[in-house]
C-alpha cells in the first residue's frame, strides 16, 4: 500500500540519521590506525598503523585504568547482585515489622542524585583517609542508585515466582536463607542477567565519583584517564582514538551478545 | 497443651521472620543509610556554614543561599541549564518519536537500523565526547573539512559563544535518543492493530493516523519518558567537562559544573552544598511530578 516515493524518503532520512550514530565510531576506528601526522588530513588509514594499539596497550598507565575499570565494575555488580536480591527477597516473601516502610525508605534513594551527597561524602571519605583510594568508587555505586535499582528489580521479581515453588521447601523446615539460595536465586537469573549488565554499564561509565576521588593517575578508571589523554605536545589523537576503540569493545562485546537483555534493563531502568 | 504448642510455634515464626528480613535487607539499609541519607542531611548541615576545605567552618545560618541571589556565575549557570533542558528534550522527544515511527513496521534493514541508533546509548559518554570533540575541532576537525568541500567556513564549533552550548546539546542527544526510541516503540507496539485498521477503512493517511491514534495512546509514555530525560539534563556534567570545561567564557557552565568547581577548585564547601540544594529541590520537583503523572497513567489504562 506504502508508495516507492515514500519508501525511499524513509531509508535516506535512516540512512543519514544512522550515519550520525554509527559515523564518529567509524572515524574513531578510522583514526586509530592512522599515522600520526595524518589524523586529520586522512579519510581512511593509509597504510594501516597497528602500532598504535601496540603502543596504547604497551602504556602501563593505560592497562591499570583499563584494569582498574573492569575489576571495579565487575566487584559492584556483584555486590549489587548480592545485597540487592537479599533485600529483594525479603520485600516480596517474608513478612517482617516495618517492611513497607524500609522499602519506600530504599526506593527514596533513587531520588538523592549523587551530585548533592558528593561534598559530605567527600569530606567522610578524607576523615577515613579513602581518598586516592578504590573503596568510595566500590561504596558508593553499590550503595547507591545501582544498588536501589537493583533493590527494586530483584522484588518485582521475586513477587512473580509462583508461591508453590518455595512451600515444599517450608514443609521441610527449610531455612529462608536456605530457600533464597537453593530455590530463589536459580530462579531469578533472568533477572539477575538484565541487573548484571545494566550494573556493569553504569559503572564503567561512572565519571563524577573517579573524577573526586582519585588523584593519581595508575589508580584512575578509563573514563577519567581518556578525559585527561594528552602529553606534551598536545593530544596524540591516534593514540587516544586506540584507547577509547579499546574501552568502547568490551560495551560492544556485551551489547551484541545480550541485546535483548540489555534493551530490557536500559528499559527498566529508565522506567524506574 | 496442643493449642499452647501452636501458638508457641505461631508467635516464634513470627519473630523469626522479623529476624530473617531485617537480616535480608541490613546491608542496603545500613549502606544506604551511610552513604546516602546520611550524607544527605549532613550536606544541608554544611550549607548552613561557611566550609572552607583547609581551615575552620563557622555556622552562617542561611547566608550561602542569600547570597545565591546575587551571585551572576550562579544565575548563568542555572540559565544555561535551564536552556541545555530546553533544546534537548523537546528535539530529543521529537527525534525519538520521529524514529519510532520510522521503525515500527518491518521492512527490510529494520533490525540493523535500529541495532546502529541504539549503539551510542551503549557506549561510554566520555568516550562519545572525546570522539565528537575531535570530529568538530576548528579547521582541521571532520565536520569543517566537509563543510569546506560545500565551500562553508564551519566556526569553531566549540570555541565560540553562540555554537558552544547547541552543539553539545546535538551531541548529547545522539548519544541517548535511542533509549527514548525503544521506549516509544515498546508504547507504539501497545497500541491495538484493530485501532489502525479501524482508521485505514475510514481513509487517514499516515500523519492523521500518527495523530488521532498513536499519539493520543502513547501520550502517557511521552509524559514520562519527557520527565526522566529532564531530569537527566538537569545533571548533565560528563560532556560538558570533557567538550567544553564550562567554557567558552561561561556560555556551557551548568549548575552540576559550577557545583563541581565551587566545591573541587575553589574548595568552598558551604556554598558548593547550597548550590547542590538548588539542584536537588529542582530535582525534587520533577520526580514529584513525575509521581502524579504516573498516577494518572494508571488511571488512564483502567
Amino acid at each position: 500500500m506504502r508508495s516507492k516515493g515514500s519508501n525511499l524518503f524513509k531509508y535516506i532520512t535512516l540512512l543519514i540519521i544512522t550515519s550520525l550514530m554509527i559515523g564518529p565510531l567509524l572515524w574513531m576506528i578510522s583514526t586509530s590506525l592512522k599515522e600520526p601526522a595524518k589524523t586529520f588530513t586522512q579519510f581512511l588509514p593509509n597504510p594501516l598503523r597497528w602500532a598504535n594499539y601496540a603502543e596504547v596497550l604497551g602504556n602501563s598507565t593505560f592497562l591499570k585504568q583499563y584494569w582498574n575499570s573492569i575489576y571495579i565494575s565487575i566487584l559492584v555488580t556483584l555486590l549489587v547482585l548480592l545485597f540487592s536480591s537479599m533485600a529483594g527477597y525479603a520485600f516480596a516473601r517474608i513478612k517482617f515489622m516495618g517492611r513497607n516502610v524500609i522499602f519506600l525508605l530504599l526506593l527514596s534513594v533513587l531520588m538523592i542524585p549523587a551530585e548533592v551527597t558528593i561534598i559530605p561524602l567527600f569530606l567522610f571519605m578524607r576523615e577515613l583517609g579513602f581518598i586516592n583510594t578504590h573503596l568510595p568508587l566500590i561504596l558508593l555505586p553499590t550503595f547507591g542508585a545501582s544498588g536501589a535499582f537493583g533493590v527494586f528489580l530483584m522484588r518485582q521479581f521475586f513477587i512473580m515466582i509462583p508461591k508453590e515453588l518455595e512451600e515444599a521447601a517450608i514443609m521441610d523446615g527449610c531455612s529462608k536463607f536456605k530457600i533464597y539460595w537453593r530455590i530463589m536465586l536459580p530462579l531469578s537469573v533472568p533477572a539477575l542477567s538484565t541487573l548484571t549488565i545494566f550494573t556493569f554499564l553504569a559503572n564503567w561509565d561512572e565519571f563524577l565519583y573517579p573524577l573526586i576521588f582519585i588523584n593519581s593517575r595508575e589508580l584512575m578508571t578509563l573514563p577519567i584517564g581518556l578525559s585527561l589523554f594528552t602529553d606534551e605536545t598536545g593530544t596524540a589523537w591516534h593514540h587516544l582514538m586506540s584507547a577509547t576503540t579499546l574501552a568502547t569493545i568490551p560495551l560492544l562485546i556485551i551489547f551484541f551478545f545480550a541485546q535483548k537483555k540489555f534493551i530490557e534493563g536500559m528499559t527498566a531502568g529508565s522506567i524506574k | 497443651m496442643l493449642r499452647h504448642f501452636t501458638k508457641g510455634k505461631k508467635l516464634s515464626s513470627k519473630w523469626s521472620d522479623n529476624i530473617a528480613g531485617w537480616l535480608f535487607v541490613s546491608p542496603m539499609l545500613i549502606g544506604f543509610s551511610i552513604f546516602m541519607f546520611g550524607p544527605l542531611l549532613y550536606a544541608f548541615f554544611i550549607s548552613l556554614n561557611d566550609w572552607p576545605l583547609l581551615g575552620e567552618e563557622t555556622f552562617i545560618g542561611m547566608k550561602n543561599y542569600e547570597s545565591l541571589a546575587n551571585d551572576p556565575t550562579f544565575i548563568k549557570s542555572l540559565i544555561n541549564t535551564l536552556l541545555f533542558s530546553l533544546g534537548l528534550v523537546p528535539f530529543n522527544i521529537i527525534l525519538a518519536m520521529f524514529l519510532a515511527s520510522l521503525l515500527k513496521n518491518k521492512f527490510w534493514g529494520i533490525g540493523l537500523f535500529r541495532t546502529a541508533i541504539f549503539v551510542p546509548v551503549v557506549t561510554s559518554l566520555i568516550v562519545w565526547s572525546i570522539v565528537w570533540k575531535y570530529l568538530l575541532a576548528s579547521e582541521l576537525g571532520f565536520i569543517n573539512q566537509m563543510l569546506a568541500l560545500i565551500g562553508i567556513e564551519g566556526p569553531s564549533w566549540l570555541l565560540s559563544v553562540s555554537t558552544a552550548l547547541p552543539v553539545v546539546i546535538f551531541v548529547s542527544v545522539l548519544k541517548n535518543v535511542g533509549l527514548n526510541m525503544i521506549l516509544f516503540l515498546t508504547a507504539m507496539q501497545q497500541v491495538p492493530v484493530e485501532l489502525y485498521e479501524a482508521s485505514e477503512l475510514d481513509g487517514a493517511s499516515n500523519f492523521r493516523k500518527f495523530r488521532s491514534v498513536t499519539l493520543p495512546l502513547i501520550t502517557p509514555t511521552v509524559f514520562l519518558t519527557m520527565i526522566i530525560t529532564t531530569i537527566g539534563a538537569m545533571k548533565v556534567f560528563g560532556q560538558i567537562y570533557v567538550m567544553t570545561r564550562g567554557g567558552p567564557v561561561d556560555s556551557t557552565k551548568v549548575l552540576v559544573y559550577y557545583i563541581w568547581e565551587t566545591a573541587f577548585k575553589h574548595f568552598d564547601m558551604g556554598y558548593a552544598s547550597a548550590l547542590a540544594f538548588v539542584l536537588f529541590f529542582i530535582l525534587l520537583a520533577f520526580t514529584i511530578l513525575s509521581w502524579i503523572v504516573r498516577k494518572r497513567w494508571v488511571f488512564y489504562e483502567e
